[in-house]
């Protein structure tokens, strides 16, 4: 049983470039957010934190979807590889989603006042999306390691991405719509130089979870052959 | 056999277990009717119907965990999963006859449910009854899978609530729509797609929990 794929070499000279890569954007995102991108005449300062927030929720979304892509082609191809990248996402997943819960909180706290609205749809999804993947975290290591753990590991991450806008829909119907709608069916409701700071962080957000997705691939990978030469040894 | 027949068969299986042994069913019955009484005073004098309404859902919820969280106990005690999987069957259907009998069950303790409810905290309606069909079908399609997952688990029925109840919220938000809304329509629309949706993926996704 091998847990290392074919391309682990060129991964780890991959890795530190990609973080440097992600280490400049997100500087670069923080200079645009606060000393490029005008000042919201409706909301000041405290709106600078949009372009933070919602890139890092999109990020989140991405997150989750590429471990239930990966959870996909596990039970497809049956290749363990995809056990792990798939937790691995997901692990990332849930870190971008406790941070969109926390910026969240701080937005709201800022705009009207309370650390929590339940009339934040954005935030209640988020909520329910956190409960369901520590749940994960719990079933996953309550499991024998093994392929039953895979497989069943892969089933959850596939209902997560059902879960999402069956949740999303159903936060809508019993909630009314209060979160600011920034982006609209005749585009972004922005100025340019908005856009453009926005579109930075998400970038910068997007490649910095890449490059902790594949550097804790990179560890637990090392992890899991450290432990299968141990075992040779005794 | 055919699939249909198949699924009766292992459904005929835990129902007869049921009759015999009368494990589950009793308790979740005084379940149930406990809850109930717990929530006549956990509720402060002029509370609203409305608030009671919430709390019939909380009660159908948790009584379906019990019942639940015994689905697979048999399989389990007795190692005969194994031998199911083995089965010349397709495996979907051990997933349809384990829903289709938890669901015989809930909607047993639900026919007490519900009249103790109208009993104690006023009346149900049709929409509320509507609500609870459509509620049960979806908490049995997907609580039947999530107990085989949470039985491969050293954890087990620790671990099912967790699985269970953020999968759950949808079907509270339904039910608890169709219960107080002045157009339940679209709350039991909603919850009809939910069953549609989580059916299918369960029925497909069964056969790689319990194979390796």
């Amino acid at each position: 049983m091998s847990t290392s794929s074919p391309s682990s070499s060129t991964s780890k000279s991959a890795v530190p470039a990609l973080a440097a890569l992600a280490a400049a954007l997100v500087g670069i995102a923080i200079a645009f957010a606060f000393y490029v991108a005008p000042e919201d005449a409706d909301q000041g300062i405290s709106q600078r934190i949009f372009y933070f927030h919602v890139p890092i929720a999109l990020t989140a979304y991405a997150c989750f979807a590429w471990g239930a892509v990966k959870g996909l082609l596990l039970l497809w191809r049956k290749d363990e590889r995809y056990d792990l990248e798939s937790y691995v996402a997901i692990h990332q997943g849930t870190i971008f989603g406790s941070l969109t819960l926390l910026t969240g909180s701080i937005w709201a706290k800022a705009s009207w006042g309370h650390w929590w609205l339940w009339s934040e749809n954005q935030l209640v999804l988020f909520l329910v999306l956190f409960l369901f993947y520590s749940a994960y975290f719990m079933l996953r290591f309550s499991i024998e390691e093994g392929p039953r753990r895979a497989n069943i590991s892969a089933v959850y991450a596939l209902f997560g991405v059902v879960l999402i806008p069956v949740s999303f829909l159903a936060i809508r119907l019993a909630e009314n719509i209060i979160h600011p709608t920034v982006f609209t069916r005749d585009g972004p409701q922005m100025s340019g130089v908005m856009f453009l700071t926005f579109c930075i962080a998400w970038l910068a957000m997007s490649v910095l979870a890449y490059a902790l997705y594949r550097l804790e691939l990179l560890g637990k990978r090392l992890d899991s052959n450290l432990r299968e030469l141990r075992e040779l040894l005794t | 056999m055919s699939y249909l027949g198949d699924v009766a068969t292992l459904a005929r299986k835990d129902l007869r277990l049921e009759l015999r042994a009368r494990d589950t069913l009793p308790a979740m019955l005084l379940f149930v009717v406990s809850t109930l009484v717990v929530f006549h005073f956990a509720l402060p004098e002029g509370a609203d119907e409305v608030a009671a309404q919430g709390l019939l859902w909380v009660a159908l919820v948790f009584t379906a965990l019990l019942g639940l969280a015994r689905a697979w106990a048999p399989e389990r005690e007795s190692g005969a999963l194994e031998g199911l999987v083995l089965a010349p069957c397709d495996r979907s259907a051990i997933w349809l006859g384990k829903a289709a009998a938890v669901f015989a069950f809930l909607s047993s303790v639900e026919l007490v449910a519900l009249p103790a409810f109208a009993l104690f905290f006023g009346s149900v309606d049709a929409a509320t009854v509507a609500g609870v069909v459509l509620a049960s079908i979806g908490i049995c399609a997907v609580g039947t899978l999530l107990a085989a997952m949470a039985a491969a688990s050293r954890t087990r029925e620790l671990v099912l609530p967790l699985l269970f109840l953020p999968l759950a919220i949808p079907l509270v938000v339904g039910g608890v729509g169709a219960s107080v809304s002045s157009e339940p329509a679209r709350y039991l629309a909603f919850l009809a797609l939910y069953d549609a949706i989580f059916s299918i993926l369960c029925w497909a996704s069964f056969e790689y929990v319990v194979s390796e």
